[in-house]
């Protein structure tokens, strides 16, 4: 026992050595210039596969390169992998120069301040900030604080639904409020048809579900200050409203709490399942085989019918933000390469690749974004579509009120009541796992 | 592991050496005792590097408040004290409660995988110990759980385990009528039969391979003796193979313990960032716990719980089974 | 030696369930490899209505499979070769030497098998950064840092493992090769190794396995270059879809390389038998 008790001793020793030496991390702050030739780029998964991004992305970083001399490393991480890259990045200062984030998680990477935070002067150096329309903005970081990142790629949420399904149940138009959807669903569920989907097990899908119907019932899923406050009866209500489609209007087919990586879209495609919300469906429907007539897009519901501000809220403000890690060695091509891929031409190239629609208001313009379905998304954008709670926790509230939504799913599916106190209890428990402040 | 020493032929005569005892320096004295120490420094080095050192880090770390305002520079993260693993183990409050929910889950899950797996490999690699046609092919069919990269078995059951487009609902419920509508496997209380499943289908191959690695070790005239003695092919295996293999089983049960325990795999591939209750395993938990919520001092504390956990079965686990074996051979 | 009746029948029976529980799934990649993409997705059919083997054309434009494979083979074989090495003189040090510290060397190994990955896994990346930093060595993002980690994975049941069977093997022999003039390491390669040939064997498919399937460090350890078949297969699972015929279809792909190693290797272990058979 005695050398067990040496050796570890030992270790301890060489550890605290070395771990003195190694906490150095991501610190000395500010970016610098000392590379000015290169810059290392991570991109999101946007498109079908990573290889077509790199097909999308590569020709503009040449052209990039081509302007500017600056060469472009670029790297495509898959969405599973981004998060965590981005945090192990962050925690041993290895990053890359520049690199698309999940625009909800602004607020929550900008608290670790790794990121290059937008003030006058840097927003300055790529156009300024009246370029991009103000609710792509609003996602962009904390309220009162310079935005952690600038918008790339926006989308928003809207209904889209079969019209062959909607024939053969006689109808002839697109809900638009909740009411009139549930009405319209029970028409349409019949034997093994359902009138909407759902991805009960998608924890940032349900999120993004409920964050909306909370914002009609006059709730946020955050006290002004900036605290949880998920117990709200707006809240509760919201998030009951949404499992209710499945639990008490069984409009939603049982199945649907399990999914989370699109099912519900190829059950459309199959003319299953008659309606989704959903944002930028059609690159996946066309994957799936149907064509573009055979399905509508209007406005995601509204208690009024007519979407707008506050309580006619449909849809969360979707999209991916562009940031710039502070410790870049090249600060200059970093800002010149965000004004590069947010300048009008890139802007239109890009969103048109990805069927998104542009956030900087003139590249919207381009006739490409005036079809039927895009111009659905172009208006919800700017006019009914609202962020996520900028708060740091943003990150915590996506898996422990998503989890608690999933669970209320898999209740309402295996046909346990999900009731009003049910509802509160998961919530309850959502809001203790919360980060104490 | 025998601690018996055979001590070199030339010094037989001189003195007898105790068991655990440095054998006497030899003429080539001083290489002698640095050989063994050499052979020893690779692999020594390399856990420094990669294990003691980091975990040492990583206890630090549980003493800290890590959460995303300092992750950037850790060094600064203010001490916090036990406060970290006081929210661990607080089974009143929801964290605690969940930590040890997700505790015993995954006990019980531990002990049924790894009994299963035993069994199966034990008695494949028994029944497959003589020679008949096909053999060769089940010897290498049966690894083929163990050849495939987990990513793609475990996403192949769960594309099997869907509940309306999967297999196993259609054999089960379309085919044989069982339960009146398809169940859920991937979600709510099956799930956790639904990833038992999964990891015995994953680690028993490990376990047949072993046992019949450690099959091959079994002198065939001890066989022979036996079937002289009119022993028939069962008395063989409960009195010569079953217990030729105890010091196999040893390490194979200890092995597929800590490796089904520390599963991180198996559950992330089927069931995503955020598990079912029932089948919500600790290292997925942690890993919820430190990066889904990026609280990483939180996440360590219950790591490093874990870890005097696995410490303390793997220490009795010894305990028991070398006392045991060392009765048995005296 | 006549097997009596209940021998076989139960041996029949055993080895039908398992073969089928072993091969549903097996069954389902393939066929669902087949497959296109609005089948795949829809009711499970255990005939295939359709058949194409536009998947397999698929498989490498959708992800760049065959980087990643080579990155898998590269980490995983270099892990393995080196992983066994080190083993194999530790055991051999353990097994036949008695000396100060042996049982806390032992411990100490075996204690690192329960460390959770979580714990390590930032520390871990921090230490392979800053020996970047420091000496120029770029270990994390590399092929070199994943093999060092790897390496370690399955160093402590190597070790462990192989000590079990280097004492199963009678110390006679390599004494009697001292005498014959061979030096220690002489006879670790000339007796021991020979003799130990099927614990090896296992052994090395161990440490390939494990560094062939691991998700968690690769996923964060690797860049679009170095990344490995483990994490490289989720590039299948788009934002958008689940290509799941591809997915299968990858799988297999980058399966039957494997299993046809498997396949040699098994003679080494049935070779070892005979050599197992010596003493």
């Amino acid at each position: 026992m005695r050398r067990v008790r040496a050796a570890a001793v030992g270790a301890v020793t060489l550890s605290l050595v070395l771990s003195a030496a190694a906490c150095g991390g991501g610190s000395n702050g500010g970016g610098s210039n000392e590379q000015p030739k290169t810059l290392t780029y991570w991109a999101s998964n946007q498109g079908a596969s990573i290889e077509v991004d790199k097909k999308v992305l590569q020709p503009e970083l040449d052209k990039f390169e081509k302007e500017t001399g600056i060469k472009v490393k670029l790297e495509v991480v898959p969405w599973g992998d981004l998060l965590n890259r981005i945090l192990t990045a962050t925690t041993s200062g290895q990053g890359p120069d520049v690199l698309n984030i999940g625009n909800t998680w602004s607020a929550s990477l900008q608290s670790t301040g790794a990121l290059l935070p937008w003030d006058a002067k840097n927003f300055e150096a790529i156009g300024g900030k009246d370029r991009f329309i103000d609710s792509a903005l609003g996602s962009t970081g904390v309220q009162a604080q310079d935005p952690a990142a600038v918008p790339l790629y926006s989308m928003t949420y809207a209904l889209y639904y079969n019209k062959k399904m909607f024939k053969d149940a006689g109808i002839t138009k697109p809900p638009t409020t909740w009411d009139e959807l549930i009405a319209t669903g029970k028409k349409l569920t019949k034997g093994d048809k359902a009138a909407i989907g759902v991805e009960g097990s998608n924890l940032s899908n349900n999120i993004h579900q409920v964050f909306v119907l909370g914002k009609q019932h006059g709730a946020d899923f955050f006290s002004p200050d900036g605290k949880a406050d998920f117990t709200s009866d707006g809240a509760v209500a919201a998030v009951k409203q949404y499992v209710d489609l499945m639990a008490a209007h069984k409009i939603v087919a049982p199945g649907n709490a399990e999914y989370a990586q699109n099912q519900s879209l190829s059950d459309f495609a199959k003319n299953k399942t008659a309606m989704v919300l959903w944002q930028t469906a059609s690159a996946t429907f066309k994957a799936q085989g149907m064509n573009e007539d055979e399905w509508g897009v209007a406005p995601a519901p509204v208690p009024s019918g007519k979407p707008g501000t506050g309580k006619q809220t449909n849809s969360m403000v979707a999209g991916i933000n562009m940031a710039v890690f502070k410790n870049t060695k090249n600060m200059d091509g970093a800002l010149k390469f965000v004004k590069f891929m947010t300048s009008d031409e890139e802007q239109v190239v890009l969103n048109k690749a990805y069927g998104s629609i542009p956030p900087v208001k003139t590249a919207q313009q381009d006739p490409t974004f005036s079809g039927p379905a895009l111009t659905v998304l172009r208006e919800t954008l700017s006019t009914s579509a609202t962020a996520l709670p900028q708060v740091p926790e943003e990150s915590q509230f996506e898996t422990v009120v998503g989890t608690a939504v999933k669970e209320l799913f898999a209740d309402a599916a295996a046909g346990r009541p999900v009731t009003t106190e049910s509802v509160r209890a998961k919530l309850e428990k959502a809001q203790q796992q919360m980060p104490k402040k | 592991m025998t601690e018996t020493v055979i001590t070199p032929p030339s010094e037989r005569t001189a003195r007898k050496a105790a068991p655990g005892e440095a054998p006497a320096p030899r003429r080539s004295g001083r290489r002698r005792i640095a050989l063994p120490y050499l052979l020893l420094l690779p692999a020594l080095l390399l856990e420094l590097l990669v294990h003691l050192v980091p975990m040492l880090m990583g206890i630090t770390m549980s003493f800290r408040e890590l959460t995303q305002f300092y992750i950037r520079n850790w060094s600064e993260a203010p001490w916090s004290g036990l406060d970290n693993f006081s929210v661990a183990i607080d089974f009143d409050a929801p964290v605690g409660q969940a930590l040890l929910k997700s505790f015993l889950t995954t006990c019980l899950f531990t002990v049924l995988s790894v009994g299963l797996c035993w069994l199966l490999g034990t008695s494949a690699a028994i029944f497959l110990q003589e020679n008949f046609r096909g053999r060769g092919f089940l010897r290498t069919l049966f690894l083929v759980p163990y050849a495939l990269p987990v990513y793609a078995a475990v996403i192949t059951w769960a594309f099997m385990f869907q509940r309306d487009n999967g297999i196993i609902n259609h054999v089960l419920h379309d085919q044989l009528g069982i339960g009146d509508s398809p169940a859920f496997w991937l979600i709510g209380d099956n799930s956790f039969w639904a990833l038992l499943i999964v990891s015995v289908w994953k680690g028993w191959p490990f376990a047949f391979l072993t046992v019949m690695a450690g099959l091959q070790n079994i002198p065939r005239d001890m066989y022979e003796a036996a079937a002289l003695d009119g022993a028939g092919v069962w008395k063989q295996i409960r009195h010569i193979t079953l217990p030729s293999l105890r010091s196999v089983n040893q390490v194979l049960v200890l092995v597929l313990f800590l490796w089904t325990f520390n599963d991180f795999n198996t559950p992330f591939v089927l069931f995503g960032k955020a598990a079912p209750e029932a089948a919500d395993l600790i290292s997925l938990h942690i890993y919820q716990s430190s990066f889904q919520t990026w609280n990483f001092g939180t996440g360590s504390a219950m790591s490093v719980l874990l870890l005097l956990f696995l410490l303390l079965v793997t220490g009795v686990y010894l305990l028991l089974t070398t006392r045991g074996r060392k009765t048995s051979d005296a | 030696m006549a097997a009596p009746r209940s021998f076989l029948w139960t041996r029949r029976i055993f080895l039908t369930l398992l073969t089928a529980f072993v091969v549903l799934p097996v069954y389902v990649m393939i066929s669902s490899s087949l497959k296109p993409l609005e089948d795949v997705s829809g009711k499970f059919e255990w005939i295939p209505s359709g058949l194409t083997l536009r998947p397999y054309v698929d498989i490498w434009e959708t992800v760049p499979l065959a980087d990643y494979f080579v990155n898998s083979i590269v980490v995983a074989g270099a892990a393995t070769v080196f992983s066994v090495i080190v083993a194999i003189f530790a055991a051999y040090a353990v097994s036949r030497y008695s000396f100060r510290g042996k049982r806390a060397f032992t411990v100490t190994v075996l204690s690192t098998q329960m460390f959770p990955g979580i714990l390590f896994l930032l520390p871990l990346f921090l230490i392979y950064v800053n020996i970047g930093n420091a000496t120029g060595i770029a270990l994390f993002g590399s092929r070199e840092g994943l093999i060092l980690t790897y390496l370690t994975f399955s160093l402590p049941f190597s070790i462990w493992m192989l000590t079990g069977y280097f004492d199963s093997i009678p110390r006679e022999l390599d004494e009697a090769a001292k005498v014959d003039g061979c030096g220690p390491i002489k006879a670790l390669f000339r007796v021991i190794i020979p003799a130990a040939t099927p614990g090896i064997v296992a052994v090395a498919i161990y440490a390939f396995m494990t560094a062939w399937g691991e998700v968690l460090f690769a996923s964060v350890m690797t860049n679009d270059t170095t990344r490995t078949l483990a994490v490289g297969l989720q590039g299948y699972a788009t934002q958008n879809d689940v290509y799941w015929n591809q997915v299968m279809a990858a799988s297999l792909v980058v399966s039957v390389p494997v299993v046809v190693g498997f396949l040699l290797l098994q003679r080494y272990l049935v070779a070892g038998l005979t050599a197992g058979a010596v003493k």
